[in-house]
């Protein structure tokens, strides 16, 4: 009995004194620190992505407390209208941006870009980049084993075993850029969020004469400059032989689409424009043209399009 | 048949050694030590072998199948290998439903769960002996049910830890060839050491870790025996070696490759940390053998070791 | 007998396949394709058009730059393109295409078979003839000579080592020019030797080549080259990495990046370099040629062929019996360290000490297994590395933690795969862990500096 009553005691005198201690230690040792801190990371969406050029949330939300000026602070994940009400909570003016969508710009598939070797190394696509073209001969298409599919958070990206290409999922992406980084081959590109997942773009990041792409890909751009001339909004320019359409003058006409021969602009969730007098095609995305195309570039292409 | 050009990054050629290869020689290695066993223990020996490689496999098989989903590992033969370990460091006359438990701890908790081959911190023959001998502390320390009488009697080891004058009067010659009482892989010293050169010459193991932990366990025996004074110098360093798992868990458990130092140095520290803690063990401790726990502390230390112990830089 | 002193691996050298084969001059090639681009530094200028005549020995790519070559035209004939053409990995590179009309030379050119052993020039017009010849490192890694024979002030070299050890497998080009050529390779070892201003010289050559060995000590004895040895090495890949080699003949290391071998007072050539030498020196004859072998298991034949730069890999694949048919790996080098080639139009370079066939099995890879943290890679490092760490950190894209454990140390010499019992690809991560970690100092480096 007594022996109970002496380390019952024993143990109580011991935790009465280490708590003393460790009020002066807490006492001593604290970090003062803006409270809301706190309350704005439990407003972020607590990914962690990096996102916002940050380390992580927190440091995101540091960043948003301390600053006057958070115009240039954008979270892609949580999108505008968090945005709104963490600046409403801080006092400062909202950072504004429209929804963006990650694009990958490599229509290269199995079939309309053949494999020409067989790679045999780590399943990785900057290792396949440090040392040489790739599978299909092509130098600037998708390479296919999933860099970008390991660095989204969200699970966006997939990899179709059909086509070997990466697929976006638009519902998912949150436009945190964590691909854009991770693809050696610079796909992946963050454009603007049309209403429905509506998209346009040029499937091919090519930057080769027309020639030398339609060697390896029937799917890429050939520089021949068609879409630039029908389109009414100069929103495409050609650079390097390669066509790119600005998002942000497109007005989501579709009438380049038809005039490309090599079907390398791609459309998302809407139709094709109808062919002139025929019926309108119901496939959203155009057929290869013949194998005779680009070998010049002024070459008239019929587009493929029966 | 048409060409088909291959890539990839240098280097493009192997040297062909590959991981089953590698088990498969340690298999092999414990195989004389095996033919002892059964020989002085009779044909239990066997049973209880194929019971705990059989238990292993076929957890293994059904954890990959059914949890990890993913290709089955068991062609590595690791699993073999972790069953032959775990069943020579068990009794010959223990109940086969004890060896069958043993070998799902050791494969289900001591290696699986933290990811399969390579990524366990405790050799898992060692978690599932360790786990049988808390758990079922009298059958795995009786060392005469089921075994022939020529070797009645409790075990060598404690008897000599409370009188170690008397290890005058053993036969290291009989220990030596396997006449004496211990678990069914402990028995056979010549056997064992014969594995050992194998392995050395295969280049599966290095000498580093089994001379590191007996070089250790002998000079600790010696300067105890010295205090005795007398011929226990030589005497008690040779009992300690001979004795008990002191062989098999430096040749075969402590050179464990997940779990043990990557390097030469770390290797050597490793050892002589698991023949100091053994040498503790077998005097001081409560159990009369320590070599198990020796290693999984050890094991544990492991990844601190690798930390400290980095190999030496070209040009520093 | 020497070596290096930690690390390396034995593979089977294979070289029985190929040592035979006396130097054959392969017939001149009806086109050249010469890329701009046969070093390690800036790409050189093209200064050749379509349509312009060259001669044999013509400059038509100036170096742009210190660490640059100067590249010269391998046959006489007309310039039919000056564009982007794949090279052996496919990539497109600026290349200067030739088609061949006879075979006229430069009338500098000292075209004469006789040996012609003095020289006094001194250092500096040597080192200027080095740098006009275009000559880089012919052991593969095509640094420019002039650079590494430029020694900085300050520094002094003490000793010049001649790489005789070609450590690949299968290579048999620098033993071959060893045997056949080493009069003219020993001038070059003189030549080099007053370039760098050392009065003494070693020839490492590793101890499976012993009438390598016998054949240089018997001529440096009997026509009296002062200064050279000749030193037979223990045999160990990579014996033949500079770094090693330094360290295996005068037992000093060099230090880690960004240390040269200058620092320890070595300056390192290759066999093939200092014949290259010799004839820029001696018979003004830029760096044109090579010797190259074409070896594999699975060819018709074997060669070893004096080729001009810029000839089709094909072309000379198809004189060795073509490629075999099923799984086929080729190589631009040998097989620790060479380059796979996926475009067999692609042009003989300058780094190219011999082309390798792997065929069938030999061609692949294992399957990838876990890892079982043997230590193997770790003991096998040459550079004193852990290869199982910096590429699973290479993997998770932990840089800075990569940079801590010295990635940038990697000579990527491949010993780490090579000898990893579960097939893990562990050089294809750290290659690219090192190119990360090089570019991240860089890019400090510049902020620094701003």
């Amino acid at each position: 009995m007594n022996s109970l009553v002496l380390t019952v005691l024993t143990l109580s005198v011991l935790g009465v004194l280490l708590a003393v201690v460790l009020y002066f230690v807490a006492q001593k040792f604290k970090v003062e620190e803006d409270p809301r801190i706190d309350d704005v990371e439990k407003m972020l969406p607590g990914a962690n992505c990096g996102g916002c050029g940050f380390a992580g949330c927190r440091a995101m939300s540091e960043a948003l407390v301390s600053r006057d000026n958070i115009g240039s602070l954008f979270c892609p994940v949580a999108g505008g209208e968090v945005m709104k009400s963490i600046a409403d909570f801080l006092g400062k003016a909202a950072p504004e941006k429209s929804p963006m969508v990650a694009t990958m710009r490599c229509g290269g598939t199995c079939e309309k870009r053949p494999k020409v070797n067989h790679y045999d190394g780590a399943l990785n696509c900057a290792v396949v980049n440090t040392f040489y073209v790739g599978e299909s001969g092509c130098a600037f298409g998708c390479i296919g084993y999933g860099d970008c599919v390991h660095a989204c958070k969200f699970g966006a990206l997939s990899l179709n075993p059909e086509t070997g290409l990466v697929e976006v999922d638009a519902d998912k992406c949150t436009a945190c850029g964590a691909c854009v980084k991770a693809c050696p081959k610079g796909l992946f590109e963050l454009r603007k969020k049309w209403p429905k997942n509506r998209a346009i773009y040029v499937a091919c990041r090519s930057k080769n004469r027309g020639a030398v792409v339609s060697k390896v890909c029937k799917a890429g751009c050939i520089g021949c400059g068609k879409c630039q001339k029908v389109c009414a909004f100069g929103a495409i320019t050609i650079d390097s032989h390669l066509a790119y359409i600005d998002p942000e003058k497109c007005k989501l006409c579709r009438k380049c689409v038809n005039e490309c021969p090599t079907g390398a602009i791609h459309i998302v969730n809407m139709e094709r424009l109808p062919k002139e007098p025929k019926a309108p095609a119901t496939k959203a995305e155009p057929k290869a043209a013949t194998p005779n195309v680009a070998t010049k570039v002024e070459n008239k292409v019929e587009p493929a399009n029966k | 048949m048409a060409t088909r050009l291959f890539a990839a990054p240098s280097p493009h050629i192997h040297g062909g050694e590959n991981t089953r290869r590698i088990m498969g020689d340690v298999v092999l290695a414990l195989l004389p030590a095996l033919a002892v066993s059964t020989y002085v223990l009779g044909w239990r020996v066997l049973f209880i072998t194929a019971v705990a490689v059989c238990s292993c496999v076929v957890v293994e098989y059904l954890i990959g199948r059914f949890l990890f989903k993913g290709r089955t590992t068991i062609c590595d033969l690791s699993a073999v290998v972790t069953g032959v370990l775990l069943a020579f460091n068990l009794p010959a006359g223990i109940p086969w439903w004890i060896v069958v438990i043993g070998s799902v701890v050791a494969i289900a908790i001591g290696k699986m769960t933290f990811g399969g081959l390579g990524c366990n911190p405790f050799n898992p023959a060692l978690t599932g002996r360790i786990f049988l001998l808390i758990a079922y502390p009298v059958q795995m320390t009786d060392w005469t049910t089921g075994v022939p009488d020529t070797l009645s009697g409790s075990t060598i080891l404690p008897t000599i830890k409370y009188q170690p004058e008397l290890v005058s009067q053993l036969d290291f010659m009989q220990m030596f060839g396997g006449q004496m009482n211990g678990s069914m892989g402990e028995i056979g010293a010549l056997a064992l050491i014969l594995g050992g050169l194998y392995l050395l010459w295969r280049r599966v193991i290095t000498w580093h870790i089994p001379v590191a932990i007996l070089g250790t366990m002998a000079i600790f025996a010696a300067c105890v025996g010295a205090g005795y004074g007398g011929a226990l110098i030589y005497e008690l360093p040779l009992f300690h070696l001979l004795a008990g798992g002191a062989l098999l868990g430096a040749i075969f458990m402590a050179t464990d490759y997940s779990t043990s130092p990557m390097t030469h140095k770390g290797m050597i520290i490793y050892g002589v940390g698991i023949g100091v803690i053994t040498m503790i063990i077998r005097l001081w401790g409560a159990y009369p053998e320590g070599m198990s726990f020796a290693i999984f502390i050890m094991n544990a230390a492991t990844p601190l070791i690798n930390k400290y112990c980095r190999p030496k830089r070209f040009g520093c | 007998m020497r070596t290096f002193p930690i690390g390396g691996i034995h593979p089977s050298d294979n070289k029985e396949w190929s040592k035979d084969r006396a130097i054959e001059v392969l017939a001149l090639p009806n086109e050249v394709k010469v890329p701009m681009i046969q070093h390690i530094g800036a790409p050189s200028t093209p200064i050749v058009q379509k349509g312009d005549k060259v001669l044999t020995g013509q400059l038509i790519g100036q170096a742009a730059g210190f660490v640059s070559a100067n590249i010269h035209s391998p046959i006489s004939g007309t310039v039919t393109s000056v564009d982007a053409y794949p090279n052996g990995q496919g990539q497109r590179r600026i290349m200067v295409v030739i088609k061949r009309e006879g075979d006229e030379w430069m009338e500098d050119i000292d075209l004469t078979p006789e040996l012609k052993r003095e020289c006094s020039l001194s250092a500096e017009e040597i080192i200027a003839k080095v740098r006009n010849a275009g000559i880089v490192g012919l052991g593969g890694a095509q640094f420019p000579t002039h650079v590494k024979l430029s020694v900085p002030d300050g520094q002094k070299a003490e000793v010049l080592i001649i790489n005789g050890v070609e450590c690949e497998p299968y290579l048999t080009s620098d033993y071959r020019n060893m045997m056949e050529r080493a009069e003219m390779m020993l001038t070059g070892v003189e030549i080099l030797m007053r370039a760098v201003k050392v009065e003494r010289a070693v020839i490492g050559v590793e101890n499976n080549k012993p009438d390598a060995i016998a054949h240089l000590r018997d001529l440096i004895a009997r026509n009296n080259y002062k200064g050279i040895e000749v030193m037979p090495l223990k045999l160990r890949y990579p014996q033949g990495g500079e770094k090693q080699l330094i360290a295996a003949v005068t037992g000093r290391q060099v230090a880690p990046p960004p240390a040269l071998p200058i620092s320890v007072g070595a300056v390192v050539c290759n066999v093939s370099t200092a014949i290259a030498v010799y004839e820029a020196v001696q018979k003004n004859k830029p760096l044109i040629e090579r010797v190259v072998t074409i070896t594999g298991k699975t060819l018709g034949s074997t060669h070893n062929f004096l080729a001009r730069m810029g000839t089709c890999v094909g072309e000379i694949i198809d004189l060795a019996g073509g490629l075999p048919e099923g799984d086929v790996k080729l190589l631009n080098g040998g097989p620790m360290m060479g380059r796979a080639v996926v475009d067999i139009t692609a042009p003989l370079i300058k780094g190219c000490s011999g082309i390798t066939v792997l065929a069938g099995k030999e061609a692949a890879r294992g399957t990838e297994l876990a890892c079982i943290k043997c230590g193997k890679c770790v003991s096998a490092c040459p550079m004193g590395l852990e290869p199982y760490l910096l590429s699973k950190l290479a993997k998770l894209q932990k840089w800075d933690m990569a940079e801590q454990h010295n990635t940038i140390d990697c000579i990527e010499c491949g010993c780490c795969s090579y000898t990893c019992p579960s097939y893990l690809p562990l050089l294809d991560y750290i290659r690219i862990g090192k190119q990360t970690v090089m570019t991240n100092i860089r890019a400090r480096a510049n902020a620094n500096k701003k």
